[in-house]
């Protein structure tokens, strides 16, 4: 199929409404602004709707009360909107109501900045919300995983009756790249949505992990989850002294740098998760027994991902020390992360973990 | 009249003398009576109005606490042709649930909201509202509510019916019969209004919470006649156009 030269935010927009998205609730926040814009033409033109909310409170809440009618729905967001989608969240895992929540994260904690960052992978991936859940999380690291992970998004959410999140970037919402855009695709019937009657309500499984076996029902969910959504691209493992990790910009990034090390002689291998939940720990397992090290490259700032990594590591036995490059605020160069390799397989970093 | 029990409701387990009882009951017969019993859904708050969850029948959701107008937004919107009713307490939609109260009502959403109005946040054992009558004594209020720190006793039906361009709001009370009679139909006009596509409507209803405010059911049947209907008065405050 033809390719397109298409904007982040709209591109991914564009491919939810093409897997299926029929409901969008939202409010406006910098970088997520222009997913928020495009639906609020392009959804009534395909005969879905829009709705501009008070706040991501209501908009969560919008969402989760169409995602119940059976719509397929979305909201979209930013660093405090995330803040504030958390409430939702919560009460969507408790009830099984399968939606989707695209984070273009912006950097920093408070008002933070404009800029790009990946300082929400914990809120992402560990929860954000009271209570034990857990959410899919995406991690696209181009405009065409961008594309692809929405449009398949709603399908998962629906198979295993979980929140789904896209874990965008500033910078990937903002840039252009050339995509192949998906056909429309007709959801399969909701055998569970609430529409009134009475007789279907939101399903047995919403039932039963409500029930007295709730937590072993959900608990069950996550690991078939966790079995089953394994995604990553790899790298030179087999044979790597070290092992980069990172997802997202960064990670795509990393993999430059990754190769240009290789081209110089250096043995090291790269990990980019796809997926930050469930951790594609299966990938460690195809890294060389006897590696030196894992460099984590995120743009976070105290180190979030590391934690998975080493964690990953040590289900896997690969018993090597576990080194962070925390860049903060924006995107780092190749030769930025190629150094901060260097500087650690010259033994001049200490190791986190 | 319907003197039969309506099909779809069930035992409770509400303190005896609540308000909340009668109105489920008003409401489920409502349903009934207007023949959308498998053509509705309940978005329910967070409060004794959980308890609607076991009462009433057919299609109900448990929202979180004070936002049950924009989740039955969503609703409504996915299902245009099924009745979309919240029940919620004072609480949860003019304390915590202010914003999307009046949000929903600012939009003139074509949802149907039933407020609970007990003067006081019942479920988590009788703490002030902003609803709490002027010294009344409260969990946090022990003394009797001051105003002056706490702001007056807010009238959000007054509120909507003044500002917004809506189809119908009403203040209902269930403390007699000839009000409960009165109340219904306000229900079958606020669901009517839905149905035909009129726009956001709101039934207040003012309902005795013997347990928290230390009466007897009659006794708090009489403090509502006395106290509550004063500061609270019962009445249409925007009536549907006419069709
Ligand atoms: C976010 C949140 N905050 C607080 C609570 C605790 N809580 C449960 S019900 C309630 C008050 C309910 O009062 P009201 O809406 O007036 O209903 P009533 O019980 O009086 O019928 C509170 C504060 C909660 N469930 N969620
Ligand atoms: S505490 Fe009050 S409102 Fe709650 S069930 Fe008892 S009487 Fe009703």
């Amino acid at each position: 199929m033809e390719k397109k030269l298409w904007k982040g935010n709209e591109a991914v927009v564009e491919a939810a409404v093409r897997g299926g998205c029929n409901f969008f609730a939202g409010y406006p926040i910098t970088p997520s602004t222009e997913a928020l814009e495009y639906l609020s033409w392009r959804l009534p033109e395909v005969g879905g709707v829009f709705v501009q909310a008070e706040n991501e409170i209501a908009s969560i809440n919008m969402v989760t009360g169409a995602s119940v009618c059976g719509a397929r729905a979305l909201t979209a967001t930013s660093g405090p909107g995330g803040s504030l989608k958390c409430e939702g969240l919560s009460y969507a895992s408790r009830n099984a109501v399968p939606f989707v929540l695209l984070n273009v994260q912006r950097w920093g904690t408070g008002l933070g900045t404009l800029d790009s960052g990946q300082t929400d992978y914990f809120k992402e991936t560990k929860g954000g919300g009271h209570g034990d859940y857990r959410n899919i999380v995406f991690a696209p690291a181009s405009m065409q995983e961008l594309v692809d992970m929405a449009y398949e998004a709603w399908d998962v959410a629906e198979k295993y009756r979980v929140v789904v999140t896209i874990l965008s970037e500033a910078y990937l919402g903002q840039m252009m790249e050339s995509v192949e855009m998906p056909e429309f695709k007709k959801p399969a019937e909701r055998d569970w949505a609430l529409d009134g009657t009475g007789k279907k309500g939101i399903g047995a499984y919403s039932r039963a992990i409500r029930g007295g076996d709730g937590t072993k029902v959900l608990g069950q969910t996550y690991e078939t989850i966790k079995e089953e959504m394994q995604r990553w691209e790899e790298y030179g493992l087999e044979d790597a002294d070290y092992v980069v990790v990172g997802f997202g910009l960064p990670g795509r990034i990393s993999m430059e740098a990754v190769h240009k090390l290789r081209e110089e002689g250096y043995k090291v291998g790269m990990i980019r998760p796809k997926l930050v939940w469930p951790y594609p720990v299966k990938a460690f397992e195809k890294v060389n027994p006897n590696v030196k090290g894992f460099i984590s490259i995120e743009s976070s700032d105290f180190g979030q991902m590391v934690e998975d990594v080493a964690l990953a590591a040590k289900k896997t036995k690969r018993n090597a020390p576990v080194y962070l490059y925390a860049h903060g605020k924006g995107v780092p160069g190749v030769s930025t992360v190629a150094e901060f390799c260097k500087s650690v397989m010259n033994g001049e970093e200490k190791e986190v973990f | 009249m319907v003197k039969k029990l309506p099909e779809g409701l069930k035992s409770h387990q509400l303190c005896p003398g609540c308000g909340h009882g009668i109105i489920l009951r008003l409401l489920d017969e409502c349903f009934e009576e207007l023949g959308i019993a498998d053509n509705k859904i309940v978005a329910l708050g967070v409060g004794c109005s959980c308890n609607a969850n076991g009462i009433l029948g057919g299609d109900d959701f448990q929202c979180a606490h004070g936002r049950a107008a924009a989740v039955a937004t969503g609703m409504k919107l996915t299902r245009p042709n099924v009745c979309i009713v919240s029940y919620q307490g004072d609480g949860d939609a003019y304390v915590i649930g202010l914003n999307e109260t009046l949000n929903a009502a600012y939009r003139n959403e074509n949802i149907t909201v039933i407020t609970v109005n007990n003067a006081n946040f019942a479920m988590t054992g009788g703490q002030m509202s902003w609803t709490t009558l002027p010294n009344q004594k409260t969990t946090t209020s022990v003394y009797g509510r001051n105003c002056d720190a706490t702001g007056a006793p807010i009238h959000v039906p007054e509120i909507i019916a003044n500002n917004f361009d809506v189809a119908y709001v009403a203040r209902a009370s269930v403390n007699d019969v000839k009000h409960i009679n009165q109340a219904k139909k306000m229900i079958k006009e606020a669901l009517t209004a839905q149905m035909n596509g009129e726009g956001y409507s709101l039934v207040e209803f003012l309902s005795g919470c013997p347990t928290n405010w230390h009466m007897t059911p009659a006794q708090a049947n009489k403090h509502i006649e006395e106290a509550v209907i004063p500061e609270y008065p019962v009445g249409v405050f925007k009536e549907r156009k006419a069709q």
